[in-house]
């Protein structure tokens, strides 16, 4: 392993695990989301999510060994490198709405930073990941769009608050900032400032991290070393 | 607002008619159909239509039983055999 492997192959997997755990929460809603229509498309954005964490796994597991499945599986929860924002269990439809949008936010921010990558393996997974979010970023727009125009302001208003401080915990730094202007600029009434907490940051978990990774991995764990 | 989903599957084919989403206004009904009627891959364009914009057409009158107007009304086997008896021919 090279000396600059291990801080490259860390950004790769805070992201792929940010897309795994945020793409098994959004799969929640299967069955369940406010129609029919939106039932399919959110899933299959569940779907896109997983399929992009497993792109990045794969990638990551290039340079540090072992295999995608390992990476998404066999850690422990203490040593998985998502947000807390991601891990959120909101069976609200507006805090969904809030946390997909500022996520879809912040990881355009962070993918355009990656297709910039002196590593051309993950800059040309980067601009393939970012054709597929640019639905994803469609489906969100149109849902605040439509939340922001209307009496439901409030209470997206109220979920946007609530989820804010974790989305600053989603990047560090200058990306931070280029989210934080983008978020300002689509969504001039909403208060942008604040910094997130120790408990918002990467590094951090929830307690509720725990619940969806013992139901996540139950299967892999049943039977160590299956091949499925 | 319900909207008729119509799927073209290769360049140069018909549009076919796929079948209708309900979706608030034009941004809902791109982002769903492209979910259900796309993410396999299975189309190569849509057309959504509004319901309210389709144009029906279902009074077809036929008073006078014009059959022979009818791609059913005119059974070619039959006049060929009549007309190859008159002419005293038969098939081999």
């Amino acid at each position: 392993m090279s000396a600059r492997a291990p801080s490259r192959s860390d950004a790769l997997l805070a992201a792929a695990d940010d897309e795994l755990i945020l793409g098994w929460r959004d799969s929640e809603w299967t069955g369940i989301a406010p129609s029919l229509e939106e039932d399919v498309a959110f899933s299959s954005i569940a779907q896109n999510e997983i399929g992009h964490a497993r792109a990045l796994y794969e990638l990551a597991a290039r340079e540090t060994g072992g295999d995608a499945d390992a990476l998404a599986f066999d850690r422990e929860p203490a040593e998985y490198r998502c947000c807390p924002l991601v891990e959120l269990r909101r069976l609200e439809w507006a805090d969904t709405i809030a946390r997909h949008w500022l996520y879809e936010t912040a990881d355009a921010v962070r993918i355009e930073h990656m297709t910039a990558s002196d590593w051309p393996e993950l800059a040309g997974l980067a601009r393939k990941i970012q054709r597929e979010e640019a639905y994803h970023r469609l489906h969100a727009d149109m849902w605040v769009d439509r939340l922001t125009g209307g009496e439901e302001r409030a209470r997206l208003a109220q979920a946007l608050q609530g989820a804010w401080p974790y989305a600053l915990g989603v990047l560090d730094g200058a990306l931070r900032e280029r989210f934080r202007e983008r978020v300002a600029a689509r969504l001039p009434w909403f208060d942008a400032g604040g910094d997130p907490g120790a408990e918002h940051a990467r590094g951090a978990h929830t307690v509720e991290l725990r619940p969806l990774w013992d139901e996540m991995t139950m299967v892999r764990r049943s039977v160590p070393g299956a091949q499925w | 607002m319900i909207w008729e989903v119509f799927r073209q599957e290769r360049e140069g084919a018909a549009f076919a008619h796929a079948g209708s989403l309900e979706a608030a206004d034009e941004a809902f009904a791109r982002a769903y159909a492209h979910e259900l009627y796309g993410r396999r891959n299975e189309s190569r364009a849509l057309w959504l239509v509004p319901r309210g914009e389709v144009c029906t057409v279902d009074e077809f009158v036929d008073e006078f039983e014009r059959n022979y107007r009818r791609v059913d009304g005119y059974s070619l086997k039959t006049r060929l055999r009549e007309a190859r008896e008159r002419a005293g021919t038969q098939p081999e």
